[in-house]
């Protein structure tokens, strides 16, 4: 069963069509915010036990981020409340002035995406995923709701796609990209199914920890170093879902890598390719070299944009990757985040831009 | 190259900052404990706002686990990405050969004195009681 | 051989300790009885099954017994294959990943000494790492110290994976002993199973295992970044092998963005990660994982900027290439010949001590 584009045609069909921004991150204006989308029996125990990640902090990663609220020092609401809190000022400082025609949105804070009782998990992505309509996306047309859900509760998890896939308002699926175990596990598979079913991507934001270190040497100490082993991650994430048969056994399944860059897929692509050549007995399961799969079920998103040292190489990686694989992204509020005026540092046709700011992202979601 | 009155000193608290127009161009003004500082507003790298920046002190350091501060709040750090930028100069500290965000001379004057000219007041006009913050451009 | 008549310095091969009844000549008496008594044996890495095809080329296997064992294979075929002039032995044995400080240290040593006795002896062109018991820095200072003498011995060899990233400062004492006396530290794919292979846990296949440590490779090298590694030994190198290197372009445009934005984290990192990394960082030439067109390899090495990064290796008997093909496409001649001596005579300053 295949309805296609969750998207409505909400803004006028002559409008020029702008960017699609794929990674903005709502924030609630406090964590109680939360409590009217839990039910009674969550909501005490929020108040009593409360949100419980795999570090040691109640209210800290091990790695502190580089500014309050790992947020852009000139995004806090002069209203009040964190950055991202505002609906008035979102639209303000970033939909308005970007011409964003489409933000799909991103809530990390809280979450229930790698919360450890996996009953609580479940309920908290419910409630994320209720609030992100009450609070933005009934409110803001603009604004893309995410099927948040704790992929550690698989059978959860496929029924929160089911609740919210025709919700007109959620229009991607997102998990903990470093969960138990790694996502090309049949653990997960159900879910793959069920997004695969309802034609909605896997939208996956860098987020959530296992609790083993960020990379197999041992636990970096600094937040420069967490900062890309949290994207090497993403490579392996990336990896792992090739070569454990997700796309073979998926084939329509669509996945967005977001918060990683791209550059580094071309190179992943080859040494997959090179492995694969020697280990094709191991991997029976899969009928093509994984680079194929990587041109055919994963896209990445632009943020933190890949900075080379000259814009010429910048080319030969999208080259390499895909002009049809890389989807613009801010990132807002936070601190690394990149706007369109600035960020894309390379030659480009009209049509390559906007391929990349919204084109791309429209054909992948099904946007007419 | 002309003398502008951008601000009344009152305006700009210490430690805070304002953002003026002159001729045209964002500039941001900083009060570092009664020193002004101007810098061209658009971060050379990606665009960010330099009046939202915070003003650091320089970090350094001779040898791993050490960290030296220097120049209390002399380094502005844009509100995206992080770049430092001398506020005295506008260099990067990175990549000072490529990369430096304009700086201005600033000067605080009685309005006694201005009122002599020659300057260019765009936005307020000057009294003769007051101090003004004036860029030169 | 097809390299312009230039006997190449192939700066990994790897003999293999056919079991652990080779090494107790090299142990002393406690640890013979306890390794006798306990029945303590097959230490081979998991990353090398040795039926597995990567482990050995099919023209390379043995009829009998693990490859890389066999001295006389290993000089016909590697040494006379590749009329190497001299070539850099890394024994990937299971010293360094024993969890009892003590026995890991005796079985690197029994691994240098049985390496000194059963191969660079038979074979003047043979070289070695010295394997370190990294578990006990301590230890691993006192098996540098132990080895150093002996000019054959011209690394310092260390697994990528180990308890904890590679620079902090634990390991700081190796990295001392390496430094003063000249001896490169060579990290080498392997892993002692202290953490998942990745950083999003244990992956199913071994495929996996080995692709994965572009990754981890990755990591490390920020670890050391971060740390202070370099500036700390300010004239110690840092051998990446069997890593692949494609990677490399835009892991350092991401190293240095983000220096760029947190440095005052780290701010003993005074100059852009790649301008150090580009300096201070050697890596062998296989896997090297190439795109599949030659004027993508060459745009590659353009974007590194570094022809004195690269070093020649065959990664004997590991099956990376076909035939003599251990040069990957789009390497130009002049970056080969450097690739071939000059690279590995700058890196490894005791290498030249018998050359000359």
């Amino acid at each position: 069963m295949n309805d296609g584009p969750v998207m409505q045609a909400e803004r006028p069909a002559a409008q020029k069509i702008g960017m699609i921004d794929c990674d903005i991150h709502p924030m609630m204006r406090s964590p109680a915010d939360v409590l009217p989308y839990l039910s009674t029996r969550w909501r005490e125990h929020y108040q009593t036990i409360g949100p419980r990640y795999r570090q040691p902090f109640l209210g800290s990663s091990a790695y502190p981020k580089a500014t309050p609220q790992l947020s852009r020092r000139d995004s806090w609401p002069p209203a009040g409340g964190p950055p991202g809190s505002d609906l008035d000022f979102m639209r303000e400082q970033h939909l308005d002035p970007l011409g964003i025609e489409l933000g799909m949105l991103q809530p990390l804070f809280p979450r229930g995406m790698d919360e450890r009782n996996l009953d609580f998990a479940a309920a908290m992505c419910r409630a994320v995923n209720d609030w992100q309509v009450e609070a933005w996306t009934s409110k803001e047309p603009r604004l893309k709701a995410n099927i948040t859900v704790a992929c550690d509760n698989p059978i959860a998890a496929v029924e929160e796609i089911e609740r919210c896939a025709k919700s007109g308002h959620h229009v991607q699926v997102s998990f903990a990209t470093r969960a138990i175990e790694p996502l090309g596990s049949r653990k997960y598979w159900p879910i793959y199914e069920a997004a695969e079913r309802h034609n909605l991507p896997l939208g996956l934001h860098s987020v959530g920890n296992n609790g083993n270190a960020v990379q197999p040497g041992g636990a970096p100490s600094y937040y420069f170093e967490e900062h890309q082993c949290v994207s090497l991650s993403l490579h392996a994430m990336v990896a792992s879902m090739v070569i454990e048969g997700v796309f073979e056994a998926f084939p329509q399944l669509k996945l967005i890598v977001i918060e990683g860059g791209f550059a580094w897929a071309a190179s992943l692509g080859w040494r997959l390719d090179a492995h694969w050549q020697r280990f094709r007995a191991e991997v029976p399961h899969l009928k093509r070299p994984p680079s194929e799969y990587l041109r055919r079920n994963v896209w990445y998103t632009t943020q933190p944009m890949d900075e080379a040292e000259k814009p010429a190489y910048l080319r030969d990686m999208i080259d390499w990757v895909g002009w049809d694989r890389v989807l613009f992204a801010t990132d807002y509020p936070h601190w690394d985040s990149d706007d369109p005026r600035f960020s894309l540092k390379l030659r480009m046709s009209e049509d390559e831009r906007a391929q990349i700011l919204g084109g791309n992202a429209r054909a992948l979601f099904g946007i007419a | 190259m002309a003398r502008h009155v951008v601000a009344t000193t009152g305006e700009i608290a210490p430690g805070s900052s304002k953002l003026v127009t002159v001729r045209g161009r964002s500039v941001a003004l900083f009060n570092r404990d009664g020193e002004y500082f101007a810098i061209s507003n658009t971060c050379p790298h990606a665009g960010g706002s330099l009046c939202h920046g915070a003003l650091v002190s320089l970090v350094q350091s001779s040898r791993p686990g050490q960290y030296e501060l220097s120049r209390r709040g002399e380094m502005l750090q844009c509100p995206w990405h992080g770049w430092e930028f001398d506020i005295r100069t506008g260099q990067s500290w990175c990549d000072p050969e490529s990369f430096r965000a304009r700086a201005y001379q600033v000067t605080v004057e009685p309005g006694e004195t201005l009122a002599k000219g020659p300057y260019v007041a765009e936005t307020f006009p000057v009294a003769v009681e007051g101090e003004y913050v004036v860029v030169e451009f | 051989m097809g390299f312009d008549g230039l006997m190449p310095i192939d700066c990994d091969i790897h003999p293999a300790v056919p079991g652990m009844q080779a090494l107790l000549p090299y142990i002393d008496d406690h640890w013979r009885e306890t390794i006798i008594s306990r029945g303590i044996d097959g230490l081979d890495l998991n990353l090398y099954p040795p039926g597995a095809e990567i482990s050995c080329r099919p023209d390379w296997r043995p009829e009998s017994g693990k490859p890389g064992t066999s001295f006389e294979q290993l000089r016909t075929q590697a040494l006379d294959g590749f009329g190497a002039r001299i070539a850099i032995c890394n024994c990937l044995y299971g010293g360094p990943a024993m969890y009892s400080e003590d026995l890991g240290a005796a079985i690197c040593r029994a691994t240098n000494l049985w390496m000194a006795r059963e191969w660079l002896d038979r074979d003047p062109r043979l070289r070695a790492s010295i394997v370190v018991p990294v578990q006990s820095p301590e230890l691993a200072v006192e098996e540098i110290e132990r080895c150093a003498p002996d000019r054959r011995f011209v690394q310092v060899l260390m697994f990528a994976a180990g308890e904890q990233p590679l620079g902090r400062r634990p390991h700081w004492p190796i990295y001392e002993a390496a430094q003063r006396h000249g001896l490169p530290i060579g990290i080498h794919a392997g892993s002692s199973h202290r953490h998942p292979n990745s950083g999003i846990g244990w992956t199913q296949y071994l495929l996996q295992d080995h692709a994965a440590f572009a990754q981890t490779f990755q990591a490390q090298l920020l670890s050391l970044l971060a740390e202070g590694v370099f500036s700390r030994f300010p004239t110690l190198k840092f051998v990446l092998m069997e890593s692949g290197f494609t990677w490399l372009p835009p892991f350092m445009w991401r190293a240095v963005k983000m220096w760029r934005g947190l440095r005052r984290e780290i701010p003993w990192v005074d100059r852009s990660p790649a301008d150090i990394i580009r300096e201070r960082v050697r890596i062998t030439i296989q896997p090297a994982d190439a795109p599949p067109d030659p004027a993508q390899m060459r745009r590659t090495l353009e974007m590194i900027g570094a022809d004195e990064m690269f070093l020649f290796s065959s990664d004997y008997p590991h099956w990376r290439f076909e035939g003599e093909a251990a040069l990957p496409g789009g390497f130009s001649p002049e970056l080969v010949r450097k690739i071939l001596v000059d690279n590995p005579l700058a890196t490894y300053p005791r290498l030249k001590e018998v050359l000359s």
